[in-house]
């Protein structure tokens, strides 16, 4: 039997999958590589978890449930995966652009000896091996990469890659393979959990509205968060606006920030600076409002209003709301 | 304590990346190098945390061409006291895992306590090296950090990462290996006697067979480089700001299919 693609689960601590896995199932699944399983790292692993697994593609699950894998601690989930890889030996090991996902995998690289792709945004055979296409330079430019040998090891960005489809009744096989965790060595102190704006987490949303300097000030940000709610969409910020300590810094967008791929991206007062814009130019459709018609920003969006947003924004939500209320 | 800080040297944020005559690298002209944005918060931490305990030594060091010097100059001119340059044609064309593991090699010889490292150099984003070095070595690590605090007795790290949602806060015995997010701190300008001061500093040049390596084949290569394809031409819509935000919902609603 062909080696099997890995696919790791990412999940929402609760014993949930996160829908980033349905665009890594699907992903690995339609390269036709090998059987596409998933390997779920847990505490608390859940029977509708499991079979939302299988829906989205996934033959079998490697199920490794253990108290000691929470909190997550690279530490202990990357022995425990190289563990299981050198029983297994998977032909790929994909991953998906989370947090503890982007250090897992690199980690498990390094002590598997062998290349990390990272927040890769096109995946293809050729021939017998894997090329994978990711963003360099915060986007300013794509590579595509290839791997000296296997378990081909990379990480997905989420929102680009399109989510297998469930199939319902499709079920996986549950293997709990007798993996032993070596001993943590990171305590434990606390999780502090953000103030919640209500809104989408930026690198998640669908939609993401950015208000840059022509914010004007953190106060004015209100508007965007009303338009946000609304619409469901995350509210972030361009760098000028966070260095002007108007936002937190976990709110950027661009080269030093985050760098998002949403279905549609809605830019205010954002007058479009290179870094900036290598944070968003793979937004499916850009929306710029600005006073300044020479504004960069321009030439990469898809609609442009040229006005001053404070009069556009409230304009904007009423007519969101008349749309979705209908 | 000692401390060491492995930082790269990158285009300016402000740079209009191109394609090079080779296509699997950029090209080279007329670029202007910086410390990579988030290695400077890593420096700075390491900084405050040795002018906190009032002793210590800050070791700077890089991996790249003879132009990295300058890169490391910069970090003496913050404050490092020393710099290590890893610069050997071995290691041209190194991917991760063959920099982390001449980074842990140094880290062998050198033995810091702590070793800081930005969350990510902003060229090939790739975001790799801190997890790697201390799977290489054998350390705890956290990534993305926001804060720090190192115990007095230099024993343990207190260190918050930043997480979907939130922060988890961890200590991690030392030593340890930690990835600097901004928002850690606020680096801090070369002073003018800084600078003058850095150019009595050492940055030692330090070859593959020092450390007992030799060039070793990259288990991730670069294929080709491309532009990204350009976005199709956009419209601005006319008309007074009520007409012109209609005709946008509706062109987002009907057209783009965008909501």
């Amino acid at each position: 039997m062909a080696n099997a693609f890995w696919c790791i689960v990412e999940d929402d601590r609760q014993g949930a999958p996160k829908k980033v896995m349905a665009e890594v199932l699907g992903a690995a699944s339609r390269l036709g590589g090998g059987p596409v399983e998933a390997v779920w790292l847990t505490d608390k692993a859940s029977d509708a978890g499991l079979k939302q697994l299988g829906e989205w593609g996934a033959g079998k699950v490697w199920l490794l449930e253990n108290a000691g894998l929470a909190p997550y601690r690279s530490e202990v989930w990357a022995g425990a995966l190289a563990d299981l890889a050198a029983q297994q030996s998977p032909r790929a090991i994909f991953g998906a652009v989370t947090s503890r996902q982007r250090e897992l995998v690199a980690r498990l690289a390094a002590r598997l000896g062998v290349g990390l792709a990272a927040d890769c945004v096109a995946l293809a055979m050729n021939g017998d091996t894997l090329v994978a296409t990711r963003p360099v330079y915060a986007g300013k430019l794509l590579a595509r990469v290839t791997w000296a040998r296997g378990p081909w090891v990379a990480t997905l960005r989420p929102n680009v890659f399109r989510p297998a489809e469930a199939q319902p009744g499709k079920t996986a096989v549950v293997e709990r393979p007798a993996v032993s965790l070596p001993p943590a060595v990171m305590k434990f102190v606390e999780r502090r959990e953000e103030v919640s704006t209500g809104l989408p987490e930026l690198t998640e949303a669908e939609i993401v509205i950015s208000g840059g300097r022509g914010m004007k000030g953190p106060e004015n940000y209100v508007i965007l968060e009303d338009m946000g709610r609304v619409i469901g969409a995350a509210v972030g910020a361009s760098r000028a606006a966070v260095d002007a300590g108007w936002r937190p810094h976990r709110f950027q967008i661009g080269q030093t920030g985050r760098t998002i791929s949403p279905k549609l991206y809605l830019g205010f007062g954002v007058s479009g600076a290179i870094q900036h814009l290598a944070g968003m130019r793979t937004s499916k459709i850009i929306v710029a409002v600005n006073k300044d018609a020479e504004a960069p920003i321009f030439k990469i969006a898809d609609y442009g209003i040229v006005a001053d947003l404070f009069e556009v924004v409230p304009e904007l939500t009423k007519e969101f709301k008349k749309l979705l209320e209908k | 304590m000692k401390i060491l800080v492995a930082i790269k040297q990158v285009p300016d944020t402000a740079t209009q990346v191109k394609v090079g005559a080779d296509p699997r690298l950029i090209d080279t002209a007329g670029i202007t190098w910086i410390v990579s944005p988030y290695d400077e918060f890593a420096v700075e931490e390491a900084l405050r945390i040795k002018e906190k305990r009032g002793q210590g030594e800050v070791v700077a060091v890089s991996l790249g061409p003879e132009r990295v010097k300058e890169a490391l100059r910069s970090c003496l001119a913050m404050g490092c006291d020393r710099a290590l340059h890893l610069n050997d044609a071995a290691w041209n064309g190194a991917d991760t895992l063959a920099t982390a593991r001449a980074l842990a090699a140094v880290i062998k010889q050198e033995q810091p306590q702590l070793v800081l490292c930005g969350r990510q150099a902003i060229d090939d984003d790739m975001g790799a090296v801190t997890a790697q070095l201390a799977e290489l070595l054998g350390w705890p690590c956290a990534s993305w950090i926001m804060e720090e605090a190192v115990d007095a007795e230099g024993k343990t790290v207190r260190a918050a990462r930043q997480v979907e949602g939130g922060l988890e806060v961890f200590d991690l015995p030392l030593p340890a290996v930690l990835a600097a997010q901004k928002g850690l701190n606020e680096p801090r300008y070369p002073t003018l006697k800084g600078i003058m001061g850095a150019k009595k500093k050492e940055i030692r040049d330090v070859k593959a067979a020092d450390l007992g390596l030799g060039a070793e084949p990259a288990q991730l290569s670069v294929v080709g480089l491309e532009a990204l394809p350009p976005r199709p031409p956009g419209r601005v819509i006319q008309g007074d700001v009520p007409t012109a935000v209609k005709e946008l919902v509706r062109a987002l609603r009907e057209d783009a299919k965008a909501i």
